[in-house]
């Protein structure tokens, strides 16, 4: 049975318990994508115009450090969101993005969810609630990363 | 049937002097890290010992330190540690060849509670070399499958050539009843696993809180962040061990080296019930 999108936003993590109101209106803006392995979501300081989140697959989140080449510092699985540059101006991404094996997700036209958010100020907060969460726990994550706590001790 | 029964917990050694060892087999890990197996020089048997307990490995000459022992409790027979570099004991330690001895006083401490996890889901988390003491209640689990529901392994390390037990960690993951996750700190875009820390891999583990006992081993913000999860999660904290390192001398409670408030972690740990040090382990410089 296919499911319809509002369907599908309902199973989502950062979407969890959303009224249908809300899950319609954002279910607009939305589309299901598919990437191949290897191929690339976004690009450090392109225009955030869409952000993600994982159906299946893995995706990558890449930095490019001058004299080392890539470094991944995320991978982010199903459920989980990827981007969240296209909140916040100037709308550029900061990293690049990757699928690291074959990878469907839903994306998210932020020209659209912006403008809905401004339209219905409550759905933005809801929606900037939401995505302050998942932000937060990112870096968290990244303080405990750049501990490097199993790095190597100092003879 | 339960095949590799464990028994009691191994009586503590009163002895200070160190017997020797002879170094039979050195396995390179990692770039700064050794697996060395020990047998003892004299032809004698060497003692039993539970997974978490630890041995004091003596370097003539250098000094001695405290050791988790990393080998299967079935196979006493050998004694097995995994041993990083980070001083010069340890360096001391790796660079041992086949054939030259070093002291051993042990086990010492106590065990992991491997039968609190009896007819439970058993979750193991271990960061970097806190794999190492995990490793024998791994290998407890595995020959006692039928005692445990779920048996989830969570390991994560700075980077794929971090990794220990690389072989290991493989084949354990080959297998249709036992879970493992491995993450990394970061990774060259080659790396085709996860990358993160740790404690995103609880997601994806699926918890089953009430019917869970978690083990956890590595860093000690990397445990406190961790079991703050799992409790988070809704696991008992009276259901989650984790495994303390302080700078241990004697091994036996005497010399307060390794006192934390009022638990010397030597012979009241090295493993606790976290329930029991949680309100010592987020005191800063105690």
């Amino acid at each position: 049975m296919v499911e319809s999108m509002e369907e599908l936003l309902e199973t989502v993590p950062v979407f969890e318990g959303l009224s249908s109101e809300f899950l319609n209106t954002i279910a607009g803006c939305a589309s299901n994508v598919r990437f191949d392995e290897g191929q690339t979501l976004f690009e450090e300081d392109e225009e955030a115009n869409r952000f993600f989140i994982v159906r299946q697959g893995l995706v990558a989140v890449d930095m490019h450090v001058p004299g080392q080449g890539p470094v991944t510092i995320l991978t982010v699985r199903e459920g989980e969101v990827v981007g969240w540059s296209w909140l916040f101006a100037p709308y550029r991404w900061q990293f690049d993005a990757r699928a690291v094996e074959s990878t469907r997700a839903l994306a998210f036209d932020a020209r659209c969810l912006r403008g809905k958010c401004d339209e219905d100020p409550a759905l933005g907060y809801e929606l900037m609630r939401r995505f302050a969460r998942v932000i937060v726990q990112r870096v968290q994550a990244t303080r405990l990363q750049i501990l490097d706590v199993y790095g190597h001790a100092h003879s | 049937m339960r095949t590799a029964e464990i028994s009691a917990p191994a009586k503590q050694p009163a002895t200070m002097a160190p017997a020797l060892y002879r170094v039979e087999n050195r396995r390179r890990e990692t770039s700064d890290t050794c697996t060395l197996t020990l047998v003892p020089a004299g032809g004698s048997a060497p003692s039993r010992f539970l997974p978490g307990q630890f041995n004091m490995l003596y370097v003539f000459g250098r000094g001695e330190v405290p050791i988790s022992i990393s080998g299967d409790p079935n196979q006493p027979e050998m004694v097995v540690h995994t041993i990083r570099s980070v001083g010069v004991v340890t360096g001391a330690l790796i660079d041992l060849k086949p054939g030259q001895t070093v002291g051993l006083r042990g086990p010492f401490g106590t065990p992991w509670p491997v039968k609190a996890g009896y007819d439970r889901n058993l979750l193991i988390v271990a960061g970097g070399i806190g794999l190492a003491p995990l490793r024998p209640v791994v290998y407890h689990a595995l020959a006692n499958r039928e005692a445990y529901r779920r048996i989830t392994l969570l390991y994560g390390s700075r980077t794929p050539n971090d990794l220990l037990f690389w072989k290991e960690l493989e084949k354990w993951r080959a297998r249709f009843d036992f879970e493992v996750h491995v993450t990394v700190d970061s990774a060259r875009p080659e790396w085709r696993g996860n990358v993160g820390v740790v404690t995103r891999l609880l997601r994806p583990a699926n918890l089953e809180p009430e019917n869970t006992t978690a083990m956890v081993c590595g860093p000690e913000v990397m445990m406190r962040l961790t079991v703050r999860d799992l409790v988070q999660r809704g696991i008992d904290p009276d259901n989650v061990y984790v495994s303390m390192e302080r700078n241990m001398k004697c091994a036996m409670g005497f010399c307060g080296h390794c006192q934390l408030g009022a638990e010397f972690i030597c012979k009241d740990g090295p493993v606790f019930r976290y329930s029991r040090i949680e309100n010592l382990i987020g005191v800063r410089e105690l």
